[in-house]
């Protein structure tokens, strides 16, 4: 009997009135072994515009996969096609190794990067009305404590903050406890202390075995959250892996940045620095060994800064201009 | 059933929460009725007007009256006598011509028809037509007009409160939301269109009953039959509603495709101002505006007591436009 069989076999054992949640998340374990998302192929024109290329990537169950890239890149596109929303031009979509079917939507919660809803409606009445929709809604108790949403429930969903209007927004996207979530640049426009926030909601979904995936422009934030990347641009993915395993494959070191004034008198280095603004900055492969020639040249140490490269130095070094 | 539930509810919760829509949907008809009882206590226009029922005799002959011929007189030609007869009974024509027979009609209790025939009879050529009177009390200008702001605000409430929410449903992602769920166009639309009837229902009740109270409008006929033209006129706007919808993007877009419908069916389907006497072409236009139907039927409920039979093709119109409307919507309706 393999893995599914054992399982499907235990679910018909499992006394009635177990709560669903239990039962799917202990089903997307035992089924971890296929991607939950595969993605073939995929393209999308708007007219001549290429906006999504023939893209191709799969996702790990469980993961938060994000999705970088600038304005333009195609990534809300991409997952937009992805989420059904649009018909592909071409390319495949596998959800757990099969086509994406009507049931798919049953299966996937949305935050998109701009949603308007039905006015004149309290948080828990938007909830309760997005939670009919589906066959078998998430209790809207857990959704409300999930997402803390408790001080203001009962509020006009007109009259909410940025960050709580993401939190109920994320909510909306919980109401059928999906095991796959679409996450499309929720924190643009929040404080870094509504963002803190949300990021924390975030984690406490992945650590109930869900999957995300993300489409962001805070680079911090990919590295926060995610475990895998993929870098988008003009449609094209022009990198992915996991975002220290593309930083170290990509920089090696780290930056090193030193006082002008603390070298004075040494002429040579191994590696060359670059002068700008009163520091010299190295970029080498061996930082260890830069410190220890700056330590044998008698450098005072007390000015130095060693800076490690992050997603945004990547974007920068694979397309050549900045992340808007 | 439970989806289509869903956002029934959140639709009426969503109107009936918007105070200032909420407000505007029945105070203005109710304004538009007290403000038209107001100002035409009688009559809706002050030209005298006689209906005629035969040949007139031919310009210039010796049977050729001055007083066919005077200003500010406008005659309204029909083809038998009874249908004139019964307006003249209400005051709604103030004088009837038979050319057949020589005989003129006056309502005995008209003060427009005691003017006209004193015109008629005065020299240089007193007529030689025969006097024959009628009697009945006349209609008001409110009781024949509200059929018509009745129908307005069928109109309005529909056009607006379906094609226009659709339109910005659409532009503000609201039905992007909804098409990221599981709910199917249809029960989205099929809840769209169930819950404006409703709402249009309500008003249209309000409304009425609000003013009925003051003004104890004419009802001659069946109250059931009467409910059935309103809800066959609600259903026909509100799938007209969804048609104007099914693709616009742009809210202005859409108020000007509904100024250019709902302005034609305001002037030319007789709302304010019979269109008994206007040109033929007008007339003809006004064929094609499912309004019309509806105010005729209406009107001929209330004010003549008119039973299925008579009001049968104006019911047989609304349900083929409300069909034809609710097909075109299926077929045309996207939700970006």
């Amino acid at each position: 009997m393999n893995d599914a069989a054992e399982l499907r076999s235990a679910v018909a054992h499992l006394p009635a009135g177990r709560p669903r949640h239990y039962l799917k998340v202990t089903m997307t374990q035992s089924a971890s072994a296929i991607p939950i998302l595969e993605v073939r192929g995929l393209r999308k024109y708007y007219g001549k515009v290429k906006a999504v290329d023939g893209i191709d990537f799969s996702v790990r169950e469980g993961s938060c996969f994000g999705i970088l890239g600038p304005n333009g890149a195609g990534k809300t596109t991409a997952i937009e096609v992805i989420e059904t929303i649009h018909e592909p031009d071409s390319g495949q979509i596998l959800y757990r190794g099969e086509p994406v079917s009507r049931s798919f939507k049953e299966n996937i919660g949305i935050q998109f990067q701009d949603t308007s809803l039905q006015e004149f409606l309290t948080v828990r009445e938007t909830l309760e009305l997005f939670s009919k929709l589906y066959p078998e809604p998430r209790p809207i108790d857990q959704i409300v404590e999930a997402c803390s949403l408790e001080e203001f429930i009962d509020r006009d969903n007109r009259r909410l903050s940025g960050g709580q209007r993401q939190r109920m927004l994320l909510g909306i996207a919980l109401v059928n406890d999906p095991d796959l979530l679409f996450l499309d640049e929720p924190t643009t426009g929040l404080d870094p202390h509504a963002r803190r926030n949300f990021w924390r909601l975030v984690e406490g979904i992945k650590a109930k075995g869900k999957t995300v995936i993300l489409t962001t422009h805070y680079m911090d934030e990919a590295e926060y959250l995610c475990d895998d990347i993929i870098v988008m641009d003009h449609g094209h993915i022009i990198e992915s892996g996991r975002p220290r395993e593309l930083l170290l494959k990509h920089f090696g070191g780290a930056l090193i940045r030193v006082p002008e004034a603390a070298v004075s008198g040494v002429s040579a280095f191994s590696c060359p620095p670059e002068g700008e603004g009163g520091f010299l900055t190295f970029d080498c492969e061996d930082a260890n060994a830069t410190l220890r020639e700056l330590v044998a040249a008698g450098v005072d140490l007390k000015g130095v800064s060693v800076e490690r490269r992050n997603l945004d130095d990547l974007f920068l070094k694979l397309t050549g201009s900045g992340l808007d | 059933m439970k989806k289509f539930w869903a956002v029934f509810v959140a639709r009426n919760l969503e109107f009936f929460r918007d105070r200032s829509t909420f407000i505007f949907n029945l105070v203005f008809p109710i304004v538009l009725i007290f403000g038209f009882a107001w100002a035409f206590p009688g009559g809706g226009g002050t030209t005298f007007k006689i209906g005629t029922f035969g040949s007139p005799p031919a310009a210039g002959s010796s049977a050729d009256l001055p007083f066919l011929h005077y200003k500010y007189l406008q005659f309204v030609p029909y083809p038998s006598l009874d249908v004139p007869l019964e307006r003249l009974a209400h005051h709604q024509i103030d004088m009837l011509l038979d050319f057949t027979k020589g005989q003129y009609y006056v309502n005995d209790s008209s003060s427009n028809g005691y003017v006209l025939e004193r015109m008629l009879s005065a020299p240089p050529a007193p007529s030689v037509f025969a006097k024959m009177t009628v009697s009945g009390a006349p209609i008001r200008y409110v009781d024949w007009l509200v059929p018509g702001v009745i129908g307005i605000n069928i109109l309005m409430g529909s056009l607006s409160g379906v094609g226009f929410v659709i339109v910005r449903y659409r532009r503000n992602g609201v039905l992007k939301r909804f098409k990221a769920t599981p709910l199917r166009a249809f029960e989205f639309v099929s809840a769209q269109v169930l819950s404006r009837f409703f709402i249009v229902a309500f008003i249209s009740v309000f409304v009425f009953a609000g003013t009925d109270v003051f003004l104890h409008f004419r009802m001659a006929g069946s109250w059931a039959l009467l409910a059935l033209v309103n809800l066959l006129a609600i259903l026909c706007m509100i799938a007209l509603g969804l048609v104007l919808s099914s693709r616009i993007k742009s809210e202005e877009v859409a108020g000007g495709v509904m100024n250019l419908i709902t302005w034609p069916m305001m002037l030319l389907s007789g709302v304010f101002f019979s269109l008994e006497g206007t040109p033929q072409a007008m007339q003809i236009a006004s064929r094609a505006f499912p309004i019309t139907y509806y105010i005729e039927a209406s009107r001929a409920i209330m004010l003549d007591g008119a039973g299925l039979a008579q009001v049968a093709g104006d019911l047989g119109f609304l349900a083929v436009a409300a069909l034809v409307f609710l097909g075109a919507a299926a077929a045309l309706f996207k939700w970006e």
